[in-house]
């Protein structure tokens, strides 16, 4: 293979394999904020989901099972901003970004035994015929159950809010509480679901990360990726398509720049490490225009001045 | 980690350490002459260090080796010429009589998980030794404690609650701990890698290169790509240090060797570290090694991928069954207790001490089950070439990257310019800014 084509190859595997985990806190970001909310705990969630799917692992030597403490966690930690932005009418903001500093604390205490765990977690499963692609085959269809499932997802979701009545009901929500409450639904309980929704889908994101992708509980090892997934989603305009676009480019910035370096590419390390950032800045600032128009009517009040 | 003299979370003080190693390097080299003698420098002169009765920890608690080794290791210590002392009046300060009964207190704290299979672990390991040495001492452990005034704030509840010795063990605590030494005068702070010390702080490291020299010849035998792979945080001289070592260990049996060097530009990032693992397998490398704080993720990736790895820290072959060949990693333990006995008796003196092998500070893991006698017969004997001084890895001429001869014919670099050196040998890949 030419130097391009493992560069190429390189970068798809960096795009699935640390973009899974963003991909799945996207999501869930997606429809908190579909939903006229924002949660900053994103991180915090992800973080609880990669600790307790862990322990759940460990404990029950079932990855199913971790993944699905994984949900939860981030779940609950999400219940907990819902609770207080929804129905006590806290700033949404300083709730988010608490809860984030205490899913570092809380897991970092919770997590401290299991630091040395051995699991057996989630391991790729090479899709027949597909795998055998040259370049992309092995990037994209060896990979782990929760991979494909993040696949799928998007467009499921991308349905779901476009052509089901809970879509439509999750979408009025987010554009205008009065216009849904006068239509017969319930806002406060439709938010609370989209951000229990939301945080356990980061806690999935989380699960996968510790579970399937690295095998390992270490503390803050998210290192801000939750963050990012906030910014992307503004990136993605809030459609779930565009989402997986947006994350697996992030991913796929962390695959070149360790890519370009192991084939001496003469650029520094220091440079290469600013892609995915670069990249995700640069989208924001020339997607304001569009992002103003895609942007839920109960955001504004919170992301704009105007 | 290896924190580059000790632990830092954040890169924002790295280069404070680098730079400090370049200015007391070049302060105290006088311009880098290879031929380095500390009692040259101001301020600094070789003390005889008074006769101190080593501690006699058991065979198991020497991980294998014999008592007579650690007594020689010990002797080694107190003559060793790598160790620098300035004088100190705290020694002659501090007398701390105990009550019958009574036990001295020492108080450990650690910045990650004592569990991290990595450099928490083995200074933890470090601190069980010293426990298990003298029957008197009582160690109080703190962990997960970050690099800001809250280790402050855990240094003083240690100190309220009895402890005369602390060791701060991570880099980055050294900035939080000089804050307060001055507020306790009669107690002793011993910090990991520091190139600052006072009377009553003292700092010492080891010499863990040598052992990636040799692993990297047991990483020389496996390979059958001829291609090796090093994944490191940042580029920063103890860290190329070791990427040479192990890449002129590799080339020393196998001479068309080639090191790939990548950076993640983090210590513990794990998504990264899978990510480079899954990188470096897809471009036929089939060793893989590291300089990270958390090594757990990488020695896992490699195992399930398939390709061999040498391990770093802290021997983690239980986490790679198949694909472990050996590693480089830290004794403590040795040091700590000397360092403890010296305070004991009143005759530290607070120092700078390096030293590696000869003194017994580092050692090297086990071996893997796929290692063949002959490997391990080759790898022994290096470590004892690097213990006994007969093998020199840095002895000229070395050239670098570019071809320029860094080390010229003849000349072999002390200890302490090897811990500034800011170049890849020939034969690596990578960047080193």
């Amino acid at each position: 293979m030419s130097t391009f084509w493992i560069v190429v190859s390189g970068t798809l595997t960096g795009a699935v394999g640390p973009g899974v985990s963003v991909l799945y806190a996207v999501y869930g970001e997606l429809i908190t904020e579909r939903a006229g909310r924002i949660n900053l705990g994103l991180e915090g969630c992800m973080l609880m989901g990669a600790c307790f799917g862990f322990i759940a692992t460990v404990e029950t030597g079932s990855a199913g099972a971790g993944v699905l403490a994984g949900m939860a966690a981030g779940g609950g930690l999400a219940a907990v901003h819902g609770y207080l932005v929804v129905y006590r009418d806290a700033n949404q903001l300083a709730t988010g970004l608490a809860l984030t500093l205490f899913g570092g604390g809380i897991t970092a205490y919770a997590g401290r035994d299991y630091v040395d765990g051995i699991i057996s977690g989630l391991n790729p499963i090479a899709i027949p015929l597909l795998a055998d692609i040259p370049v992309i085959g092995d990037a994209l269809f060896r990979q782990d159950i929760l991979a494909y499932l993040a696949y799928g997802l998007g467009p499921l979701i991308w349905a779901v809010l476009r052509y089901s009545r809970w879509g439509l009901s999750l979408r009025a929500v987010g554009e205008s509480m009065s216009v849904a409450y006068a239509a017969g639904r319930d806002p406060q309980m439709i938010q609370m679901a989209a951000i229990i929704l939301g945080g356990a889908l980061a806690g999935l994101g989380g699960a996968q990360l510790s579970v399937a992708f690295t095998h390992t509980w270490s503390e803050g090892m998210t290192v801000g990726r939750g963050f990012i997934a906030v910014g992307l989603v503004i990136f993605a305009l809030w459609s779930p398509l565009r989402a997986m676009v947006g994350a697996f480019l992030f991913g796929g910035a962390i695959g070149l720049q360790l890519q370009l370096q192991a084939v001496g590419a003469p650029v520094s390390p220091f440079i290469l490490d600013m892609f995915p950032y670069v990249i995700t800045i640069a989208v924001l600032a020339i997607w304001t225009g569009p992002a103003a128009r895609a942007m839920p009517a109960g955001l504004k009040s919170v992301l704009r001045s105007g | 980690m290896f924190r580059p003299f000790g632990k830092a979370r954040s890169y924002s003080r790295r280069p404070l350490a680098v730079l400090a190693v370049a200015v007391l390097v070049t302060l105290a080299a006088c311009g880098n002459d290879p031929t380095f003698d500390p009692t040259s420098v101001p301020g600094f002169r070789y003390v005889a260090i008074p006769q101190v009765d080593p501690p006699s920890p058991s065979v198991e608690q020497l991980g294998g080796a014999s008592p007579e080794a650690f007594a020689k290791a010990f002797e080694d210590v107190r003559t060793s010429g790598t160790i620098f002392r300035p004088t100190s009046d705290f020694a002659a300060a501090v007398r701390w009589p105990l009550a019958a009964g009574e036990k001295l207190k020492i108080g450990f704290i650690f910045v990650g998980s004592q569990r991290d299979l990595g450099f928490n672990q083995a200074v933890a390991e470090g601190s069980r030794y010293l426990e298990a040495s003298f029957s008197d001492i009582e160690i109080i452990r703190a962990e997960n404690i970050p690099e800001t005034a809250e280790v402050q704030a855990v240094a003083e509840q240690m100190i309220r609650d009895g402890a005369r010795i602390i060791f701060p063990t991570s880099f980055g605590y050294s900035g939080p701990i000089k804050e307060i030494i001055d507020k306790h005068p009669d107690v002793m702070f011993m910090h990991l890698g520091d190139l600052e010390i006072f009377e009553n702080y003292g700092s010492f490291f080891a010499n863990i290169w040598q052992l990636e020299f040799a692993a990297g010849k047991a990483a020389g035998h496996a390979t059958e790509t001829g291609k090796l792979g090093f994944i490191a945080g940042f580029p920063i001289p103890p860290t190329l240090l070791n990427v040479n070592a192990f890449h002129l260990g590799a080339k020393s049996v196998n001479p068309e060797v080639e090191t790939t060097f990548v950076l993640t530009n983090d210590w513990c990032d794990p998504a990264k570290q899978a990510t480079a693992v899954q990188t470096m397998v897809d471009a036929d490398i089939d060793v893989i090694t590291q300089h990270q704080d958390c090594t757990k993720t990488i020695v896992e990736a490699a195992e399930r991928a398939g390709v061999w790895v040498t391990g770093y820290h802290y021997d983690a072959s239980e986490a790679a069954p198949n694909a472990w060949l050996t590693g480089a990693s830290w004794n403590w333990g040795p040091v700590m207790a000397q360092i403890v006995a010296e305070i004991r008796n009143g005759t530290y003196q607070s120092s700078i001490m390096l030293a590696g092998l000869e003194a017994g500070w580092v050692k090297l893991a086990s071996f893997g089950s796929s290692v063949s006698d002959d490997v391990r017969q080759v790898v022994l004997d290096t470590v004892e070439g690097l213990r006994d001084g007969s093998i020199e890895p840095f002895a000229g001429p070395v050239t670098d990257q570019d071809g320029n001869i860094r080390i010229p014919a003849g000349v072999v670099p002390s200890d302490v310019d090897l811990q500034s050196l800011d170049w890849l040998v020939e034969g690596i890949t990578g960047r080193t800014n």
